[in-house]
C-alpha cells in the first residue's frame, strides 16, 4: 500500500479505536495518538518529498499509486502529491493536532464528537491526496457531512439554523461542482477521471465556458466567494471550537485548492476568458469581508468576516494566474489556516472562561490571562500581516504576483486588495485594544485563570508554525513554487 | 379448439355472464370504496373487488384455458391474501378506534403528519 | 566586518530571552542583561563605524559594503527578498545614533521604570525595537526596509501601549499603528510599482546612478506624472507617515502616552526619522530622476515645520511640546533633503539634513529624558504643575538648558551647526524658503524657552502644584545618561560631518556661511528674549497675549482640528457610512437572499405536501381517474 493512504487509514483507525473507548481517558488517548501519528506522518511526508525532489525527481506528482475501483466509468482510487498538496497536508495535520487539544474538555458526548471529527479528517486528508476527480469529490462530500452534526449537536447559539444553512449552501456548491466534474469528464472525451491525464486532453472551449464557472463557483462557495459567503459567519459562530478551527483552517482551503487544481488547471482557456468576472467578485470579497468585520461585535463573527476577506484573497490570487500570485495563494491558504485556527482556538478558550463572545462585554483580559492575551495579540498581528509571521509572507507574495499583471482592471483590484490590509489593522486593533488591553470590563473576570497545559500546547503548536512560516519562508515557498510553476506553464500555454 | 371445449362443457351460462357479474361486483366495490365513510364498509368493498377478480380468474381459466390451472391457484391465493389482509386491517381499525374513537375514514389522517 | 551581524542578532536574541523568560525570575535580571547586550552592540557599532570610515574610502568616495546577505523569499526570478547588512556612510552613522540613544534609554529606564508592572516586558519590547530599527537602517534592499519598517511600527505600538490598562494609552497605540499603517500602504504600493518596472529591490542597484533601469518606468505616464514620480511620491508618503509629517502627524503627539524613555528613543531620536532616512537612502533616485517629487518633499517639510512649531507654542503638556517640536525638526530635515541637489557642492542640504538628524537625535533624546526626569519627580506632565525646579534638580536643569540652547541654534551647541547648514541650503535653493525656515527657527527658540522657563523658573501660584510632594533630583542612573547626551550635544557640532556623510559619498568641507549664521543667531536670540520676557516670572502678559489672539490660540491648542477631521472621516464616513450599511446589506440582502431561497423551497414543499391529504378515498379517486385516463390514452390515442 502506498504510504499516502496512511493519511486516510490513520483517521479510520482512530474511528475504529473510538468505538470501544468508554472513558474520557481512553477517548483522549485514541484521539491524541491518532493526531500525533498524523502529525508525524505529515512531517515525514515533507521530508520524503523534499528528499525526492532534491534527488532530481521532476514528475508532476510524487508517490503516486492507483487502484481500479469501477473501470467502466474510470473511477480509480489514485493518490499522489505535489508541493501544493504537501503544504496542505502539513497544514491539516497541524490543525487536527491542535484541534484535538483544543477540545480536550469536551463534556457532551465526547466519543461521538471525536468520531465525527475523525470522519472530517478522513475527508480532508483524502481530498488532498486524491488525484482522481471522483475520489476527490467523494472525500469532499465526506468532509462536508460531519459538519452538519458537529455544528448541530455540539454548537452554540442558533446552531440548528447555522448547521442547516452551512450544509445546504455547501451542498448547493457541490451540486454545481458535480455538474462541472461531469462536464470535464464528458467534455474531455470520457476516457479518464485522473487529473494529470485530463490535463493532457483538451476540453472544447464552448463546453469550458459552461463548466468553468460551475466548477469555480462550486469550489468558490466553500472558499467563501462573495456572494456565497453567508454560511461562513453563522456557521463559524455556532460551531464548537475545534470544528471552527478545522473548518476555517482546512475545509475552506479545499475551495481554493480545488478552484486551482480542477477549475483553473483543467479549463485554462475559459479561465483566461472569464477570470475578470470572478476577479471582481473576489476583489469585492476581500474589501467587503474586511469592512464587514469592522462592524461586528461577536469575536467569532469578526473572525469569520476576516476569513471571508482572507480567503477572498486566496481566490483573487489564484485568478491572477501567474506563478508568483498562485504561490502566494497557497502560502495564504497555509497562513490563513494557521492563524484562523489559532484565532478560533483562542476565542473558544476565552469564551470558555468569560461565557461571552461580545467585544463590548470584555476588557483587560491581559491582566488575568497573559498567555491567552499575548497569543491573541500574536494572532492579530499575523492576521494584519506583521513581518516575521506567516500572513506577511503570503500577502506580499500575492501582491507582488498581482502586480505582474499591468492592465487597469488588475491594477485597480490589486490596490483595493492592498487597501484591505489597513482595514484589517483597524478591526484587529479595535478588538485587541478592547478585550485584551484596557481596563477590566467585568469584575467577575478578575477571578479567571490563564490557559492550562493542553490549551498552551494547542496554541503553542499553532504559534510555532506561524512563526516558522513567517520567519523562514524560503523552503515552503520554494517547495510550492516548484510545483506551481509547471501548472502555470500549462495554464498559460 | 376453444369453441369445442365450450360446447363440451354444456355451456349453459356463457363466459360473458360471469364477466358481467364480476364487473358489477367490481364496480360496486369501487363505488363502495370511494363513497363509504366507514372503514369497515370500505374493507368490505375491497373484498368485493377481490372477489370479482377471483370470479374472473376462475371463469376465464375454466372457459379459455381448461388444460391449465394457474387461474384457480391465483383465485385461492387471493382468497388467502384477502383473509390475511382483513385480519391486519381489522387489527389496525381496532387500534385506530381505540385511539381515535372513530372508524370514519376522514378522521384517520394523522399518519400524514 | 562580519561581526556587524552581531549588532543585529544580539538584540533579537535578547528579545527572545527576555520575552520568553519566566516571570518568576527577578525583573531586574531582564533589565541588566538587556542593558549589557545593548552596551556590547553599541561598542560594536563604534568599532564598525571606525573601521568603515578608516578602511572603506577608495577612489574619492566611501564604498558601500555588504558583509552578509541571505535569501529570504523569492517572488520571481528577478524579485528576491534578501536580508542582509548594507554598510555605507548613512547606515553606519545611523547604527551609531540608534545604539547610542538606545543604550542611554536602557540605562535610564533601569531607574525610571523601576517597580513598574511588566518591567521585563518593557525590556523585551525595547530590544525588539532596537533590533527592528537596526535592521531597518542596514537594509540592503527596499523590501527588507519595509519588513523592518513594519516591525518598528509594531514595537512602537507595543511600547506606546505599555500601560495597557489605561484606555488613553491603548487608543494612542492603536492610532499610531493605524495611521502609520495607512501610510505604509502607499509605501508598499510605491515599492511594488518601482520594483515592477525596475525588476529590483536592491538599494545598490537603484541608487547606482544608472538611469537605464528607469527607462520604462520614467517614460510611462499616469495622470500627468511619470510612473516613476508616482512611485517615488508613494514611497515618500510612507516615510511621511512614519516621520509624522503633515497631515499624517496626528499619531505622534498621542504617542506620548507611552513611557517617557520610549518617547525619547522611538518618538524623538530614531523611529520618527526613518522617513528622513528613507528619502536619504533613495536620494540619488529622487534628486536625479524625480526632482519634482523632491521639491514636493521640501514644501511638505516646510509646512510641517511651521505648522507644528505654531502648535508647540501653546501646548501645556511638556511631552506634547516636545512631540510637536520633533515634528517640526523633522520638517527641517525634510526641507534639507528637499532643497538639496545631488553631487559634491549641490549636496549641502543632504549633508546638513543628516547632520541635523544626528544632532537632533542626541539633543531631543536629552530633552525627553530630561522631561522624564522632571515628570518622575513631579508626577505630572503639565507645565502648570511645574516651576522653580532649577535649584531642586540642578543636573536635569543644566542638561535641559544645554539641549534647549542646542535646538534653539545657539553656538557652540550642536544644533546650531546642523540647523545653520540647512538654512544655508534653503537660502541657496530659494530665499523665501530660507526666510520662512529662519522664522520657524525663531519660533523653535521661543517655544523651547517657554518650556524651559515654565519648568525651571516660573513661580506660579502653588495651588496647582504638588506642593505636598518634595521634589528631588533623580537618581544617578537617570542623570548619567543626561550628562552623557549633554556632552555629546556640546561637542557634536564640531564633528566634520561632511567628511563622512555626503550625497555622493565623497568628501565635503563644511564652511559656515556667516551671513546666514549671524541672522539665525539673532532670530534665535529674539525668540529666547521673548520667552524670557513672557515666562521667566509669573506675570499676566501671556494671558493678555492669549486674549488678543484668542482665535489662533484656540485653534492651535486644538492642533488646528486635524484630529477632529480624521475622527470625522473614520467614525462618520468609514464606520457609519460604509461599514454599518455594509453589515446591513450583508445581513438583509445577501443573507436575505439565501434565506429567501430556503423559505421559498419550504413553501413549495408545503404546497406539494398539501396534495397528500391523507384521505384514502381521495387517493382512490385520483387513482381511479388516472387509471381510466391512462387506459383511455392507450385505447384511443396510441
Amino acid at each position: 500500500m502506498n504510504f499516502l493512504s496512511l493519511f486516510v487509514v490513520v483517521p479510520l483507525l482512530m474511528l475504529a479505536g473510538l468505538f470501544p473507548a468508554r472513558t474520557m481517558r481512553q477517548i483522549r488517548a485514541v484521539a491524541v495518538t491518532g493526531a500525533s501519528l498524523l502529525m508525524v506522518l505529515a512531517c515525514w511526508l515533507v521530508w520524503m518529498y523534499l528528499a525526492e525532489r532534491s534527488s532530481g525527481n521532476t514528475s508532476e506528482m510524487l508517490f503516486t499509486a492507483e487502484t481500479v475501483w469501477y473501470p467502466s466509468l474510470h473511477i480509480n482510487y489514485s493518490v499522489g502529491v505535489d508541493g501544493i498538496s504537501v503544504a496542505m497536508i502539513l497544514l491539516s495535520a497541524i490543525i487536527v493536532f491542535a484541534g484535538v487539544f483544543a477540545s480536550w474538555k469536551m463534556e457532551h458526548l465526547p466519543r461521538e464528537f471525536f468520531l465525527w471529527f475523525s470522519l472530517l479528517a478522513i475527508g480532508v486528508f483524502g481530498f488532498f491526496i486524491s488525484t482522481n476527480l471522483f475520489t476527490m469529490f467523494m472525500f469532499y462530500e465526506i468532509a462536508l457531512i460531519p459538519m452538519y452534526l458537529l455544528i448541530g449537536v455540539w454548537g452554540t447559539g442558533k446552531k440548528e439554523y447555522s448547521a442547516m444553512k452551512l450544509t445546504l449552501m455547501l451542498m448547493g456548491g457541490s451540486a454545481l461542482l458535480l455538474v462541472g466534474i461531469f462536464g470535464i469528464y464528458y467534455g474531455s472525451g470520457a476516457s479518464t477521471l485522473t487529473i494529470t491525464e485530463l490535463a493532457a486532453l483538451t476540453i472544447p472551449i464552448e463546453l469550458q465556458r459552461y463548466f468553468f464557472p460551475l466548477t469555480f463557483m462550486g469550489f468558490g462557495v466553500l472558499g467563501a466567494l462573495f456572494p456565497f459567503h453567508t454560511w461562513s459567519p453563522d456557521g463559524h459562530a455556532s460551531a464548537p471550537t475545534a470544528v471552527s478551527m478545522l473548518h476555517a483552517g482546512v475545509l475552506m482551503k479545499l475551495g481554493g485548492y480545488g478552484a486551482f487544481r480542477v477549475a483553473m488547471y483543467l479549463m485554462p482557456e475559459a479561465a483566461g476568458e472569464m477570470s475578470w468576472i470572478f476577479l471582481i467578485l473576489t476583489g469585492i470579497s476581500v474589501v467587503y469581508g474586511a469592512f464587514g468585520a469592522i462592524h461586528q461585535t461577536d469575536l467569532k463573527y469578526i473572525n469569520a468576516y476576516s476569513s471571508v476577506s482572507h480567503c477572498g484573497l486566496v481566490l483573487f490570487a489564484i485568478l491572477m494566474g501567474n506563478e508568483t500570485s498562485t504561490t502566494g495563494a497557497i502560502l495564504q491558504m497555509v497562513s490563513h489556516g494557521l492563524m484562523t485556527a489559532l484565532f478560533f482556538a483562542l476565542i473558544g478558550m476565552i469564551y470558555g472562561r468569560t461565557h461571552t463572545r461580545l467585544v463590548t462585554e470584555m476588557g483587560g483580559l491581559m491582566k488575568v490571562m497573559p498567555f491567552l492575551g499575548v497569543s491573541y495579540v500574536i494572532a492579530g498581528m499575523a492576521s494584519l500581516g506583521l513581518p516575521g509571521l506567516s500572513g506577511f509572507v503570503a500577502e506580499m507574495t500575492i501582491f507582488v504576483g498581482a502586480f505582474q499583471e499591468p492592465d487597469l482592471l488588475h491594477r485597480v483590484l490589486t490596490f483595493g486588495a492592498i487597501a484591505s490590509i489597513v482595514i484589517t489593522a483597524v478591526y484587529i486593533l479595535r478588538v485587541v485594544g478592547k478585550i485584551i488591553f484596557g481596563p477590566m470590563a467585568d469584575r467577575h473576570h478578575e477571578q479567571l485563570t490563564d490557559a492550562v497545559w493542553h490549551e498552551r500546547l494547542s496554541v503553542g503548536v499553532l504559534i510555532a508554525a506561524i512563526v516558522a512560516v513567517g520567519s523562514f519562508p524560503y523552503w515552503l515557498s520554494e517547495m510550492i513554487n516548484e510545483s506551481v510553476a509547471p501548472l502555470i506553464t500549462h495554464i498559460l500555454r | 379448439m376453444g369453441e369445442s371445449i365450450l360446447t363440451a362443457s354444456q355451456a349453459y351460462i356463457p363466459l360473458e355472464a360471469y364477466i358481467l357479474v364480476s364487473l358489477i361486483m367490481f364496480f360496486a366495490g369501487v363505488y363502495g370504496f370511494l363513497v363509504r365513510r366507514s372503514v369497515l364498509l370500505m374493507l368490505i368493498s375491497v373484498e368485493l373487488m377481490l372477489n370479482a377478480a377471483d370470479l374472473n380468474f376462475a371463469a376465464i381459466n375454466r372457459y379459455l384455458y381448461p388444460e391449465h390451472s394457474e387461474g384457480f391457484f391465483f383465485a385461492l391465493f387471493t382468497i388467502a391474501i384477502a383473509a390475511c389482509e382483513t385480519a391486519v386491517a381489522i387489527a389496525i381499525f381496532i387500534n385506530a378506534y381505540r385511539n381515535l374513537q372513530s372508524v370514519k375514514v376522514n378522521s384517520i389522517s394523522t399518519l400524514k403528519e | 566586518m562580519q561581526y556587524a551581524l552581531v549588532i543585529l542578532l544580539l538584540p533579537l536574541l535578547n528579545f527572545l530571552v527576555t520575552g520568553l523568560m519566566d516571570t518568576r525570575w527577578k525583573a531586574r535580571v531582564a533589565g541588566t542583561i538587556s542593558t549589557v547586550a545593548i552596551a556590547v552592540i553599541t561598542l560594536l557599532s563604534y568599532v564598525t563605524a571606525y573601521e568603515y570610515f578608516t578602511t572603506r574610502f577608495q577612489d574619492g568616495s566611501y564604498q558601500a559594503f555588504i558583509p552578509f546577505e541571505l535569501n529570504w523569499l523569492r517572488f520571481t526570478d528577478t524579485l528576491q527578498v534578501k536580508l542582509g547588512l548594507l554598510l555605507d556612510p548613512i547606515s553606519v552613522m545611523m547604527l551609531v545614533v540608534v545604539t547610542t540613544v538606545s543604550l542611554m534609554v536602557h540605562l535610564y529606564s533601569l531607574s525610571y521604570m523601576k517597580g513598574e508592572r511588566g518591567f521585563e516586558r518593557y525590556y523585551a519590547f525595547l530590544s525588539l525595537f532596537t533590533f527592528s530599527m537596526l535592521g531597518l537602517v542596514v537594509a540592503t534592499n527596499i523590501f527588507q526596509m519595509y519588513i523592518f519598517w513594519e516591525l518598528v511600527g509594531v514595537s512602537s505600538y507595543l511600547l506606546i501601549g505599555f500601560y495597557y490598562t489605561r484606555p488613553a494609552a491603548v487608543a494612542a497605540a492603536k492610532k499610531a499603528f493605524i495611521v502609520t499603517r495607512f501610510a505604509d500602504l502607499f509605501f508598499l504600493a510605491g515599492i511594488l510599482l518601482l520594483s515592477y518596472y525596475t525588476q529590483t529591490f536592491d538599494f545598490t542597484a537603484l541608487t547606482s546612478g544608472d538611469g537605464r533601469m528607469f527607462g520604462t518606468i520614467g517614460s510611462l505616464t499616469f495622470m500627468g506624472g511619470s510612473v516613476l514620480s508616482w512611485a517615488m511620491a508613494l514611497i515618500f508618503i510612507g516615510g511621511a507617515g512614519k516621520s509624522a509629517l503633515f497631515p499624517l502627524h496626528i499619531w505622534l503627539p498621542d504617542a506620548m502616552e507611552g513611557p517617557t524613555p520610549v518617547s525619547a528613543l522611538i518618538h524623538a531620536a530614531t523611529m520618527v526619522v526613518a522617513g528622513v532616512y528613507l528619502v536619504a537612502r533613495l536620494f540619488p533616485v529622487y534628486a536625479v530622476q524625480t526632482p519634482e517629487v523632491l521639491h514636493g518633499i521640501a514644501y511638505t517639510g516646510l509646512f510641517t515645520a511651521l505648522f507644528s512649531a505654531v502648535i508647540a507654542c501653546v501646548q501645556t503638556d511638556i511631552k506634547r511640546v516636545l512631540a510637536f517640536s520633533t515634528i517640526s525638526q523633522i520638517g527641517f530635515m525634510m526641507v534639507g533633503l528637499g532643497v538639496s541637489g545631488y553631487g559634491a557642492h549641490e549636496g549641502l542640504g543632504y549633508m546638513a539634513s543628516l547632520f541635523h538628524l544626528f544632532t537632533h537625535a542626541m539633543f531631543k533624546a536629552l530633552l525627553f529624558l530630561g522631561a522624564g526626569s522632571v515628570i518622575h519627580a513631579v508626577h505630572s506632565n503639565s507645565m502648570d504643575d511645574m516651576g522653580q525646579l532649577r535649584k531642586r534638580m540642578p543636573v536635569t536643569h543644566l542638561t535641559f538648558l544645554v539641549a534647549c540652547l542646542a535646538i534653539a541654534g545657539i553656538p557652540p551647541f550642536s544644533g546650531f551647526f546642523s540647523k545653520d547648514e540647512i538654512l544655508a541650503a534653503a537660502f541657496h535653493f530659494s530665499p523665501p524658503v530660507g526666510w520662512i525656515l529662519s522664522g520657524i527657527a525663531g519660533l523653535t527658540a521661543f517655544y523651547m524657552f517657554r518650556l524651559y522657563y515654565n519648568i525651571f523658573w516660573n513661580d506660579k501660584p502653588p495651588t496647582s502644584r504638588h506642593a505636598e510632594h518634595p521634589v528631588h533630583e533623580s537618581p544617578a542612573l537617570m542623570t548619567l545618561p543626561l550628562i552623557v547626551l549633554a556632552l555629546i550635544t556640546l561637542v557634536a557640532g564640531f564633528i566634520p560631518f561632511g567628511r563622512f556623510v555626503t550625497s555622493d559619498r565623497g568628501l565635503y568641507t563644511i564652511s559656515l556661511d556667516w551671513q546666514v549664521a549671524a541672522s539665525s543667531i539673532l532670530i534665535a536670540l529674539a525668540g529666547i528674549g521673548l520667552a524670557t520676557v513672557l515666562y521667566r516670572r509669573n506675570n499676566d502678559k501671556p494671558a493678555r497675549l492669549k486674549l488678543k489672539f484668542a482665535g489662533l490660540h484656540e485653534a492651535a491648542t486644538h492642533r488646528f482640528y486635524i484630529d477632529e477631521i480624521y475622527l470625522f472621516l473614520t467614525k462618520k464616513v468609514v464606520f457609519n457610512s460604509i461599514s454599518r450599511p455594509l453589515a446591513w446589506f450583508d445581513r438583509h440582502i445577501v443573507d436575505g437572499f439565501m434565506n429567501l431561497l430556503a423559505t421559498v423551497s419550504n413553501r413549495v414543499s408545503v404546497r406539494i405536501k398539501g396534495i397528500q391529504s391523507g384521505h384514502i378515498q381521495q387517493y382512490a379517486w385520483v387513482f381511479l381517474f388516472a387509471t381510466l385516463a391512462i387506459a383511455g390514452i392507450l385505447l384511443f390515442v396510441v
